[in-house]
C-alpha cells in the first residue's frame, strides 16, 4: 500500500516560503495514501495561478490546464474512466471568477470528483490584485481605494447549488483538513471543499493570526448537524463563512454518472469502440 | 415528362410545414428518386415565414434549382416572397382559406385549393399538409399508394384509423385540384427513377454517425443552430453503446470536457458554429499545447457576432486556421458532400488521435441542414487508427514518463492516466518531455519543433477534390464545403458553351494543399474562388499559400442565401 511519500515527487515547488499551498499539498497526499490509493490511480487536474501549480508536484496523473477551467477538464476525464480517482485544484480566482460557471454547473451535476480550492482572497500569480474573495475596502493594485464589491459566499453560494458534500478547511491545521479531504474523496459524488490557504506575499489582512483568531471549528459547535442542510445555512451566515469542518453531506443523492441511463458500469475506456456490422446497418436504415 | 421537378412549401413557422415537406420528400426517396432539400427559416419558433424547397431528379442531385415548378402556399406571404422563382409553366397551389391573390407580373398559374376546408372536414385542420401533398401527387402523376408506407410510419402508432384519416386527405386533395386542373392533371410526371432505397439525411446526421462509427463514446455540447442536430443524435445513440452526452453550461466547458476525456483515452469531440468556436479558441490552443487529441465541428453560419444564424455563410476559415493565440498545429478538413462529412468525420478523429492535435471538422449551414438523398455508407471502409497509444514497458518505474519525447516523426508515446509507469504531467505551459514546466530557450525550440514536425506525417487522401478534364483551362472554378454542387453545375455549364472549365473543391484547409492547387492553379488562365462571404478568405489563404495571384478572381456571396446554378453561371461569366 502507498504511503504518502509515494505521493511526493522531485520537483520542488515555486512557492514563496510560508505559503498556505504547501500544506494544502501535503494533506491532499496524506488523504490519498489514507484512503488506499495508488498514486497511478490518481489524477489531479489543476487551473491557474500559484495554486494550479499543484498537480505538478504529486506523484500522480497531473494536468496543469487553463484558467478556470480546471472542472470540466477534471469532470470529461472522469466520465472518460469512471475507475479513475480525480482532483481538482486552484485557486479562488480560478473557481469564483473566471470558472465560477463551471464551478456551480459542477457542484449542480454532482460527478464523483473532489474539489480543493485554494482560497486565499487574493490574485497570487498576476501579483496582488482583488479578487471576488476579498473583503469590500480590501485594498489591492487593482482597488487602490478599496474592493468595492462584496466578497463571494462560496460555502452558501455551494449549498444553494444542490451541493452533496460541503467542507471548509483551514491549511495550518492539516489534521482537520486531512480528515475532510478524505471524506470528500470517499463521498459518491461531487465534494467541494474551500481552504484558507494564506498568500504571505500580497495579502497582509488575511494572515495565520487572522484566521486563528476569526475561525471557527463545526466540531465545537454543540449539535451542529451536518445532514440538515438548513442548519448549514444558518450557521454558516451566522458566523459570515468563517467556520471549519464539514458543512454539509448528504449520502443519500446518487451521482450524476450513477444517474446517467446506458452509461456504461466499465470504464469508457475499457470497452470496444468499433461498432458492429449488425448496429451500423441498422443506424443506416434508419435513415431510409 | 420532366427530367428534374423543384417544389416548395411555404407557411408561418410552427404550422407544420417542416412535416408537409417532410412526408413528400420521404415519399419520392423511397421511389428512388435523388432530392436535395433546403430549409429558409428564422430564429423563432412561431410565426415568420418559413419554406422548405425540395428538387427531385432521377439522377444524382447536389444543388437547390434556381427554378420552381410547384409552389404550395399556406398564406400570401409565401406566395409574394417566392413567385419570382415560378417558370411560366409553374403553379401555385394555396389554401383557399386566405383568399389567396397571384401578384400581376407572376408567371404561374395560382389555384386556390381548399385544404384546410377538407382537412377540417376529415376531423381536423391539421391535416391540410396532407391534403396538399394529394394536390401534389396529382400533379405528378403519382398514385396515392406511394405514400401508404410514410403514412404508416408517422402515423401507425397512433392507430389505424388515423392512418386511413390521413390517406383519406391525400385522395381528397387529388380529386379537388384534378376538378379545377383538368387536363393539366400530370403533367408534372417525372421520368421514373431507379428504385434503389437511399438514406436521406442531413449533414449533421453524416456528422454524427461518423462520429458514432469512429468509437466516439463521449460528448460535450452547447445548443446552438446550425449544430444541435449533432448533439442530439448523439444523446439518442450513445446511451445504446454505454457512451453519455454531458450538455454543458458553455461552450468553453463543452471543449474542455471534450479534451478532459480524450486525455482519459475516449474519442469525445464537441460540435459548435461561431459564436461557440469564439469562446472554444483557448481550449483549442491547450489541445495544441498539451498534444491531447480533440476534434470540433464548426458548422458554419452567417456571422458576425450573433449575425445571421439561421442562414448559410462561410466566414469562420481564418478564425479557424488563424485561430488561438500563439502557434499550434492543427488540422481543418472541409467535406464537401454527405459521403465526406461522414468518412472525414471518421479520419478526423483518427489524424486528432495519431498526430495528438486539435482537428476542425468545417462544414456551413447548407451542407449540415440540407438534406440529401445518400447511396448507403460503406461499412467495410470505416477504420480506426488511434496512434502511438501505449502500455509502459516498465510498470515499475519511478521515474516520469517522457510523454512528449523528441521522437523522429515529433509524436511521442501517449499513455493513459490509470496506468502503472505512465505517471507524467500534462501542461499548457511549456515543457520538456516529461511534461514539466520548462522555459529554457532549448527546450522551448525542441518542443516547438516536435509538435510542427507531426503535420509532415498527416494522412489525408485526395486533399482536393478535382475534376479538371483540360490541360489547358480557362477558367479554374475553386470553392469549400458546400458550394460543391453548384460549381458542378456551372462547370457543364460553361464547357457547354466552350469555355474550358476546371473544378476543384478544397477539402483539407489546413496544412493548405499548396501542391495540388498549385498544379491547377498553373494549368488555367483564370481562377474563380467562390465563397459564401465578404472577404474572399479562400482566395486570401490561396494566396499566401501558392503563387499566380495575378489569375485569382473572387466571385462572393453574403447575403445569407446559398448560390443557386444559373445565377452563380452568370456571376462567373462575369468575371471571366
Ligand atoms: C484567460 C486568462 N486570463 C488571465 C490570466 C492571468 N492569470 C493567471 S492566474 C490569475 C489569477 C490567479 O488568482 P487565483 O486563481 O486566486 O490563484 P492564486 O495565484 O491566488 O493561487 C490570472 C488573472 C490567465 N492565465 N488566463
Ligand atoms: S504569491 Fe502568495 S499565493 Fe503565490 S506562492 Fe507566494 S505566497 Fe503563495
Ligand atoms: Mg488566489
Amino acid at each position: 500500500m502507498a504511503t504518502f511519500k509515494d505521493f511526493r515527487n522531485s520537483v520542488k515547488p515555486n512557492w514563496c516560503p510560508g505559503c498556505g499551498d504547501f500544506s494544502v499539498q501535503a494533506a491532499i497526499q496524506r488523504a490519498a495514501a489514507n484512503v488506499g490509493y495508488e498514486p497511478h490511480e490518481l489524477a489531479v487536474i489543476s487551473g491557474i495561478g500559484c495554486s494550479g501549480r499543484i498537480s505538478g508536484y504529486i506523484n500522480s496523473y497531473g494536468f496543469h490546464g487553463i484558467h478556470g477551467r480546471a472542472l470540466p477538464i477534471a469532470q470529461g476525464l472522469k466520465m472518460a474512466n469512471r475507475d479513475l480517482k480525480v482532483i481538482a485544484s486552484g485557486g479562488d480566482g480560478d473557481g469564483f471568477a473566471i470558472g465560477m460557471g463551471h464551478t456551480i454547473h459542477a457542484i449542480r451535476r454532482n460527478i464523483d470528483i473532489t474539489y480543493v480550492v485554494m482560497d486565499n482572497q487574493i490574485y497570487g500569480l498576476t501579483k496582488g490584485q482583488t479578487s471576488p474573495r476579498s473583503a469590500a475596502g480590501f485594498i489591492t493594485k487593482s482597488t487602490p481605494g478599496g474592493a468595492i464589491e462584496p466578497s463571494l459566499k462560496p460555502l452558501e453560494v455551494a449549498l444553494t447549488a444542490g451541493a452533496t458534500f460541503v467542507a471548509q478547511g483551514f491549511s495550518t491545521d492539516i489534521k482537520e483538513l486531512t480528515a475532510m479531504i478524505e471524506a470528500g474523496l470517499n463521498h459518491k459524488g461531487f465534494s467541494f471543499i474551500n481552504v484558507f490557504s494564506p498568500c504571505v506575499t500580497y495579502n497582509k489582512v488575511n494572515t495565520y493570526d487572522w484566521f486563528k483568531e476569526n475561525l471557527t471549528k463545526l466540531a465545537d459547535i454543540e449539535g451542529y448537524d451536518n445532514t440538515n442542510r438548513e442548519l448549514a445555512m444558518q450557521t454558516v451566515m451566522q458566523h459570515e463563512g468563517l467556520v471549519t469542518g464539514i458543512v454539509y453531506h448528504d449520502q443519500e443523492t446518487k451521482s450524476y454518472q450513477e444517474k446517467v441511463e446506458g452509461y456504461s458500469e466499465l470504464p469508457l475506456t475499457d470497452i470496444d469502440i468499433s461498432l458492429s456490422e449488425d448496429q451500423f446497418d441498422t443506424l443506416v436504415k434508419e435513415f431510409m | 415528362m420532366l427530367h428534374q421537378l423543384s417544389w416548395k412549401v411555404g407557411g408561418q413557422q410552427g404550422e407544420g410545414i417542416e412535416s408537409t415537406g417532410e412526408i413528400f420528400a420521404t415519399a419520392m426517396n423511397r421511389l428512388g428518386y435523388h432530392l436535395y432539400g433546403y430549409r429558409h427559416f428564422s430564429s423563432r419558433i412561431k410565426g415568420g415565414h418559413t419554406n422548405n424547397k425540395i428538387t427531385v431528379r432521377p439522377e444524382e442531385v447536389r444543388f437547390i434549382a434556381d427554378d420552381l415548378d410547384i409552389l404550395v402556399a399556406f398564406d400570401q406571404e409565401t406566395i409574394d416572397v417566392n413567385y419570382k422563382e415560378l417558370t411560366e409553366n409553374g403553379i401555385i397551389l394555396a389554401d383557399a382559406k386566405f383568399d389567396p391573390k397571384n401578384p400581376e407580373d407572376c408567371k404561374a398559374s395560382l389555384y386556390a385549393v381548399p385544404f384546410t376546408e377538407i382537412a377540417a372536414e376529415l376531423g381536423t385542420s391539421l391535416m391540410k399538409n396532407m391534403v396538399a401533398i394529394g394536390a401534389t401527387a396529382a400533379l405528378m402523376n403519382l398514385s396515392e399508394a406511394v405514400f401508404q408506407n410514410v403514412v404508416t410510419d408517422i402515423f401507425g402508432r397512433k392507430g389505424e384509423e388515423v392512418v386511413a384519416k390521413n390517406m383519406q386527405a391525400i385522395e381528397r386533395g387529388r380529386i379537388a385540384i384534378t376538378g379545377q386542373i383538368g387536363e393539366r392533371t400530370g403533367s408534372w410526371e417525372l421520368a421514373p427513377a431507379d428504385g434503389k432505397r437511399r438514406m436521406f439525411m442531413i449533414g449533421n446526421d453524416a456528422v454524427a454517425l461518423g462520429a458514432l462509427a469512429a468509437g466516439v463514446r463521449f460528448m460535450a455540447a452547447y445548443p446552438i443552430t446550425p449544430a444541435s442536430e449533432i448533439m442530439e443524435y448523439m444523446i439518442k445513440k450513445l446511451p445504446l453503446v454505454g457512451g453519455a452526452v454531458i450538455q454543458t453550461e458553455d461552450e468553453i466547458a463543452a471543449a474542455t470536457m471534450a479534451i478532459g476525456s480524450n486525455y482519459g483515452g475516449v474519442r469525445a469531440f464537441t460540435a459548435s458554429a461561431g459564436p461557440g468556436l469564439s469562446l472554444m479558441m483557448e481550449a483549442i490552443g491547450l489541445s495544441g499545447m498539451t498534444e491531447q487529441p480533440l476534434v470540433v465541428i464548426d458548422t458554419q453560419r452567417g456571422g458576425p457576432s450573433t449575425g445571421l444564424p439561421t442562414k448559410q455563410e462561410q466566414s469562420d476559415l481564418m478564425a479557424m486556421v488563424y485561430g488561438t493565440h500563439g502557434e499550434i498545429p492543427k488540422v481543418i478538413i472541409a467535406p464537401s458532400t454527405m459521403e465526406e462529412a461522414f468518412y472525414d468525420t471518421i479520419q478526423a478523429f483518427n489524424i486528432a488521435e495519431e498526430l495528438q492535435l486539435p482537428v476542425i471538422l468545417l462544414t456551413d449551414l447548407q451542407l449540415s441542414l440540407g438534406k440529401q438523398s445518400v447511396d448507403p455508407f460503406d461499412y467495410s471502409k470505416i477504420e480506426i487508427r488511434r496512434g502511438k497509444l501505449v502500455i509502459p514497458e516498465d510498470a515499475e518505474s519511478k521515474e516520469y514518463f517522457k510523454r512528449y519525447e523528441n521522437t523522429e516523426d515529433g509524436i511521442s508515446p501517449r499513455v493513459l492516466p490509470g496506468k502503472l509507469g505512465g505517471i507524467h504531467h500534462v501542461t499548457g505551459v511549456e515543457h520538456d518531455e516529461q511534461g514539466k514546466p520548462s522555459e529554457a530557450t532549448g527546450n522551448r525550440r525542441t518542443q516547438m519543433d516536435k509538435r510542427f514536425r507531426k503535420l509532415e506525417h498527416l494522412r489525408f487522401d485526395n486533399p482536393v477534390h478535382v475534376k479538371a478534364p483540360h490541360d489547358e483551362a480557362d477558367v479554374l472554378l475553386v470553392g469549400f464545403n458546400s458550394t460543391r454542387g453548384a460549381l458542378e453545375e456551372v462547370q457543364d455549364a460553361l464547357n457547354a458553351e466552350g469555355i474550358k472549365t476546371n473544378h476543384a473543391q478544397i477539402r483539407l484547409i489546413s496544412p493548405f494543399p499548396a501542391e495540388e492547387m498549385s498544379a491547377l492553379v498553373n494549368k488555367a488562365k483564370k481562377v474563380i474562388v467562390v465563397e459564401n462571404n465578404a472577404t474572399g478568405q479562400l482566395a486570401n489563404i490561396m494566396k499566401m499559400s501558392i503563387g499566380g495571384h495575378g489569375k485569382i478572381r473572387n466571385v462572393l456571396k453574403y447575403d445569407g442565401t446559398p448560390f443557386l446554378p444559373r445565377e452563380l453561371t452568370n456571376l462567373v461569366k462575369e468575371e471571366i
